[in-house]
């Protein structure tokens, strides 16, 4: 087995994410990889299918700039304050363009990561009970072979690449993360490549309560990127930055107002 | 949903501000949380999302519930945060719950097995039998607002074994069709807003209890269907000054 390759995100973008990927971008409200987001951004990435749980701002910016063809999603919000508003006029509007939309519920979409990382063709769950939902996506009913319980089948969800932040990684790549794990686990080993970005690279690490070890051999690159999940947070690293988030509804509202703050903050910015 | 409170008087139907024989002022928006927080009494856990119901859940452990264990979505499970959440992945929750855990074990293991006994859910459209839109108004393919989504709420809604419904009182929110389903009804006891509280009786949502300074003909004005009303209708009781004061140094926190 290989190590992943300890590189610059720039480099770890550029190997990893082509024109017309599906990439997850995961992270649920906490460790969201926004300094990964915007290097494949900078970087002229388009046409992506982009999948993630919670579609937050990172998604609603990625959406805005026009690099989405296609999203995967099952809760489209910016979380505690309202309206994702570029995700919004995307899908009301078609602006930039059109957009794709596969939507399910948390557990279904959890659940679809699950089956990816299993490398199993699909999930069962109790689940979709009562629900339009079922009408417009990719769920079907499934009879247990055992009890002739009527369940829900969800497929498999492997993505192209997996971009997930973390804590800590050490020189062979093995990563560290802890406080809400979310699907970061599950996305990088349903997918055919992976990035993770770290607040900081340690000759060891630590065990730590919670802690999830992401082994550096089912990763393809680590790049160190401090602050890299800014204005989500870290835990015990960094703070979230809920200030920003309120901030986010008056800048992403108006089309040319959301264009020049990404010139002037993601575009135009060095990369790390 | 808050800014848009009617002040409301806690004796009389006259809505001013002024307290009245002693007792305090409050919101309509107060009432809402604090009847939401009495609901809570005796209960053993409840899934919460961010606001209202948020503070609501704080505030029963704060009053009468202090063992209630609030479970976020976001997979932190007995909670204990000082501060009301922002967002329901505030580093404040990982740090006191009593376990943080992985988004496919909050669904697959605790909420659809039905460990979570009480849920409290928002959304922006409710029907007759409490039926929840949360999707989007007008068509699917190509809706005039496109809401987030479902979340976690139709498997929530399906397993946990009381659902409560907090919403604000209007036309806009009590339609008598939905225009998308996202989560099923089947399981809702209660529904708090900010006039009153509906149950379902024989599957139908009814008006049972009004808040006080709130008459019946206001609660079906802001109805978008021919809402049965019980006979023997409840008044809420306004809250207390414990209540008050709790509420109000929760939220300056």
């Amino acid at each position: 087995m290989s190590v992943a390759e300890l590189v610059s995100l720039a480099e770890a973008i550029e190997r990893t994410v082509k024109d017309g990927d599906s990439v997850a971008l995961e992270g649920f409200t906490h460790l969201i990889p926004f300094a990964a987001g915007h290097e494949v951004l900078r970087q002229g990435r388009h046409e992506l299918e982009l999948i993630r749980m919670t579609p937050d701002i990172l998604y609603d910016q990625m959406i805005g700039v026009g690099a989405a063809r296609k999203l995967v999603f099952s809760y489209g919000g910016n979380p505690g304050v309202g309206s994702l508003h570029r995700f919004r006029d995307a899908i009301e509007h078609n602006w930039p363009h059109a957009i794709a939309v596969e939507e399910h519920s948390h557990a279904g979409m959890a659940n679809r990561y699950v089956a990816g990382a299993s490398k199993l063709p699909f999930a069962v769950m109790r689940g979709y009970t009562g629900t339009d939902l079922v009408a417009h996506t990719r769920v079907k009913p499934i009879t247990c072979p055992f009890t002739g319980e009527q369940l829900t089948a969800v497929p498999a969800l492997n993505p192209d690449v997996a971009i997930v932040h973390a804590q800590e990684a050490d020189r062979d790549g093995n990563v560290q993360l802890w406080g809400i794990p979310g699907v970061q686990k599950e996305a990088v080993l349903a997918a055919e490549r992976a990035v993770v970005t770290v607040e900081r690279i340690v000759e060891t690490l630590e065990p730590r309560p919670g802690g999830v070890v992401i082994p550096g051999w089912v990763i393809d690159y680590v790049a160190e990127a401090p602050g890299g999940s800014q204005p989500s947070y870290a835990l015990g690293i960094t703070e979230r930055d809920n200030d920003f988030y309120r901030e986010w509804d008056v800048i992403s509202r108006d089309r040319e107002q959301f264009l020049a703050w990404m010139n002037t903050h993601v575009l135009s910015a060095v990369s790390a | 949903m808050t800014g848009q409170d009617a002040p409301l008087a806690p004796t009389s139907g006259v809505g001013g501000t002024q307290s009245t024989s002693g007792a305090e002022a409050f919101t309509s928006g107060e009432l809402q949380t604090i009847v939401a927080a009495r609901s809570l009494s005796g209960k053993r856990s409840c899934f919460i999302g961010v606001g209202r119901p948020s503070t609501a859940a704080l505030l029963a452990r704060m009053l009468h519930n202090p063992r209630l264990v609030l479970v976020y979505e976001s997979g932190t499970i007995g909670a204990k945060p000082y501060h009301v959440p922002l967002s329901i992945g505030d580093g404040e929750l990982a740090e006191t719950a009593d376990l943080v855990v992985s988004v496919p074990e909050m669904f697959n293991y605790w909420i659809g097995p039905g460990r979570v006994q009480v849920a409290f859910l928002a959304a922006a459209q409710v029907d007759p039998r409490a039926n929840l839109n949360s999707t989007v108004i007008g068509d699917y393919e190509h809706p005039g607002t496109r809401l987030p989504g479902a979340g976690g709420a139709p498997e929530i809604a399906t397993g946990c074994d009381e659902v409560v419904v907090i919403v604000p009182h209007s036309r806009r929110t009590f339609v008598e069709k939905l225009d998308f389903r996202t989560t099923s009804g089947d399981r809702t006891t209660l529904v708090i807003t900010d006039l009153g509280v509906l149950e379902p009786i024989d599957g139908e949502l009814t008006l049972t209890t009004l808040h006080p300074g709130v008459t019946v003909e206001q609660v079906l004005q802001d109805t978008g269907w021919e809402l049965g009303v019980l006979d023997k209708l409840g008044v809420s009781a306004a809250p207390s000054a414990e209540e008050l004061e709790a509420l109000r140094e929760l939220v300056a926190r």
